[in-house]
């Protein structure tokens, strides 16, 4: 049992976080008469998986993937497996320090120059998970902006935000007011 | 500039719209012309494109230069399965911008400017979908693409547009929400976004193959797609969206948005998971083709109980997407279903655009939301009659129109695949929609007057019917879809070969009879 419990639950802790998140969010959408609450069920709903993504990424012990940029290094690009694997070799050493902001691509230059800056990929967390999140919640805030808008005309041609009420309305004759 | 081809398929709109929000607020008639030049220039690069794909096979577009796969990149491809999708896309965009002149700021003249950015900006998600090569590109251009239909949809006056554009939008989040998670897994598993490369990989790694995180991937990415395309059980949203929003929105919508979610479906399982890993590792190919019949069934039974025209057409709809799922999924050893799918969405859609174009211009013109109302139609209106009689023949399966071929190609795939429960729900849909449109056509015909007031009516209607035909805005549209239907069925042949082209090189199935 604590076997069970370690390997299943604890070891997948964010995983479990992130179905019970959906499935919260997913009962607030179908379930709730509010449309408000409508969209925050909808917002946990895309969170979660905002949850799921960077969890992928995660890498215990791992540091911020931005990287001291040396001028003669070329970038060759490979793939980089989300738990990257020993073979890959990063040609660049990491700067704690932050002075080069590099776009995230740059961490994932590989290849020929095998030089004494080679840090270990395990020691860099996979910032693409990251990236594609930072869009999603672009998008995310995007599709709830339009939710909002569009509830606030329907509480102005309805007078309410419960869907039973809107429901009664519509079924009550006068469709187009 | 041959080579930037992909780039300004999509850039076009996207800079129309730009143009539009720039200048469109100081003069209106501004918004037309820059709206049909940037949908022009798309369809003339796509026409390039497609031609440049036919002679020397795809276009891999790598936006500024990131050629290696590094996981993220903005990879465009074109190649036999979407060339002709950009064209079609193209091409009912550019009619349907004739048909918004007059009608764009139908109930908010105000608004014609933002309608034309949203309308741009739907066309840029549309071409995206089909032309990207990346997964998760896919997903943010989805979302390109329903942002904007919400706001089309919730654009008209009627208060049951918001209400149902609001349903709209919980479902549709929630569908790309599933696709996003499924390409969570995937690239979970495999490292990587670009869709051919996911192919690569699950090909050659069968550790990874095998595992049933790909599976759940296929699963979630499977039903987001199927909410995005109004697929039966999860198709809520869509009857009441498309019927209460603008008739222009319509029109631009109901063709293609169910379309394209089809190809999404259709390039996901070729593209990206390969026909081996569907057909034979997965085998639900007769769950899902079962699924497909009900579908079918009950899109076309709930399209007979339907009083209002567009809500009619509407769940149409809904069976056309069983039509395509259904045929994408037959698994037949040389690929007939995947063929006639294509070519269905390419007649599907011309057909649709033809019917929502003449009940826009019903209700416009006469008034006429219920069938009912259409009585005396093709004396009033004699050139959208014959439009739309073209296109209902084609969606009832009549010889010369695409709507025959196209299930002509289903049922060929679906005896070698050995369906024949897709065959009857074929041959089934296609009588019932015979009753729907012969039911229009005898009112509109002969009018719907009890028979003891004729004597006394028919006087008083002749000196009555007088012709409303609709404007040319509308009138050139119709018949340019109507004629595309005729002519997308004279030439099915050369059509069907080019989508096979890509089709060819796909592992024959051969144990479709696996259980």
């Amino acid at each position: 049992m604590a076997e069970f419990f370690q390997t299943t639950v604890h070891d997948h802790f964010n995983y479990w976080i992130y179905v019970i998140l959906m499935m919260i969010g997913l009962w607030a959408v179908i379930a709730k008469k509010n449309f408000i609450k409508k969209l925050i069920g909808l917002s946990i709903f895309q969170t979660a998986i905002i949850l799921f993504y960077v969890s992928i990424g995660v890498k215990v012990g791992a540091s911020i993937p931005i990287l001291h940029h040396d001028d003669h290094v070329e970038h060759a690009a490979v793939h980089e497996t989300p738990h990257g694997s020993d073979d890959h070799k990063v040609d660049h050493k990491v700067d704690h320090k932050a002075d080069d902001t590099h776009a995230a691509h740059d961490d994932h230059g590989h290849g020929h120059h095998a030089d004494a800056h080679a840090v270990s990929a395990d020691l860099i967390a996979n910032p693409l998970p990251h990236v594609l999140m930072l869009t999603a919640i672009v998008v995310g805030v995007a599709t709830l902006g339009v939710a909002l808008a569009l509830s606030q005309r329907i509480f102005k041609e309805f007078g309410t935000l419960e869907e039973n009420e809107l429901l009664e309305q519509l079924k009550g004759g006068n469709v187009d007011g | 500039m041959g080579s930037q081809l992909p780039a300004i398929i999509v850039l076009a709109p996207m800079f129309g719209a730009m143009f539009v929000a720039l200048f469109g607020n100081r003069d209106h008639r501004i918004c037309f012309p820059i709206v049909v030049a940037s949908l022009l220039v798309s369809l003339f690069a796509s026409f390039a494109a497609a031609q440049q794909v036919f002679t020397t096979g795809a276009i891999d577009y790598f936006m500024a230069g990131w050629e290696e796969p590094i996981g993220i990149g903005i990879h465009l491809r074109i190649d036999s399965l979407n060339a002709l999708l950009l064209i079609l896309i193209c091409t009912v965009v550019v009619l349907v911008s004739f048909f918004s002149i007059r009608r764009a700021g139908d109930q908010h003249t105000e608004k014609t400017p933002q309608f034309y950015i949203l309308y741009l900006l739907l066309c840029v998600g549309l071409l995206g979908i089909s032309i990207t090569g990346d997964a998760f590109n896919l997903f943010v251009l989805i979302e390109v693409s329903s942002l904007t239909s919400y706001g089309l949809v919730a654009m008209g006056s009627s208060r049951r547009g918001t209400h149902a554009a609001f349903n709209y939008l919980l479902m549709g989040t929630v569908g790309a929400s599933f696709y996003l998670l499924g390409v969570g897994y995937l690239y979970l598993k495999t490292g990587t976004l670009n869709m051919q490369d996911i192919h690569t990989i699950l090909q050659a790694n069968e550790a990874v193959r095998d595992s049933n995180a790909v599976i759940i991937a296929f699963l979630f990415i499977l039903v987001g797609i199927w909410i995005k395309m109004a697929f039966f059980p999860l198709h809520g949203w869509l009857p009441n969206a498309y019927s209460y929003c603008p008739s222009t929105s319509a029109c631009i919508l109901a063709p293609l948005m169910t379309k394209v979610s089809v190809y999404v479906m259709i390039r996901v399982m070729i593209g990206v998971f390969g026909v081996e890993w569907i057909f034979v590792h997965l085998g639900w190919s007769h769950l899902i083709v079962w699924l497909a019949v009900a579908v079918i069934l009950a899109g076309s039974m709930l399209a007979l109980a339907q009083r209002e025209i567009k809500k009619m057409l509407c769940y149409l709809i809904v069976a056309e997407v069983g039509y395509m799922v259904g045929g994408a999924w037959l698994s037949d050893p040389n690929h007939w279903g995947l063929t006639g799918a294509l070519y269905h969405i390419l007649a599907d859609a011309m057909m649709t655009l033809c019917l929502f174009l003449a009940a826009g211009v019903f209700a416009k013109r006469l008034g006429a939301i219920e069938i009912k109302d259409l009585e005396g139609l093709f004396k009033k209106m004699p050139v959208t009659s014959v439009a739309f009689v073209i296109a209902a023949l084609g969606m009832i399966g009549v010889p010369p129109t695409a709507g025959f071929y196209s299930k002509f190609y289903l049922i060929r795939g679906a005896s070698e695949g050995a369906h024949w429960e897709f065959v009857a729900a074929l041959l089934i849909s296609s009588l019932v929609n015979a009753v729907l449109f012969f039911r229009i056509f005898e009112i509109a015909f002969f009018g719907n007057k009890p028979a003891e007031s004729y004597g006394h009516d028919d006087h008083h209607e002749e000196e009555e019917t007088v012709k409303v035909e609709a404007p040319w805005s509308a009138l050139f549209p119709l018949v340019a879809s109507a004629a595309i239907i005729i002519l997308l069925g004279l030439f099915n042949g050369p059509i069907v070969e080019l989508l096979r082209e890509s089709l060819d090189n796909l592992p024959s199935i051969v144990t479709t009879q696996a259980d």
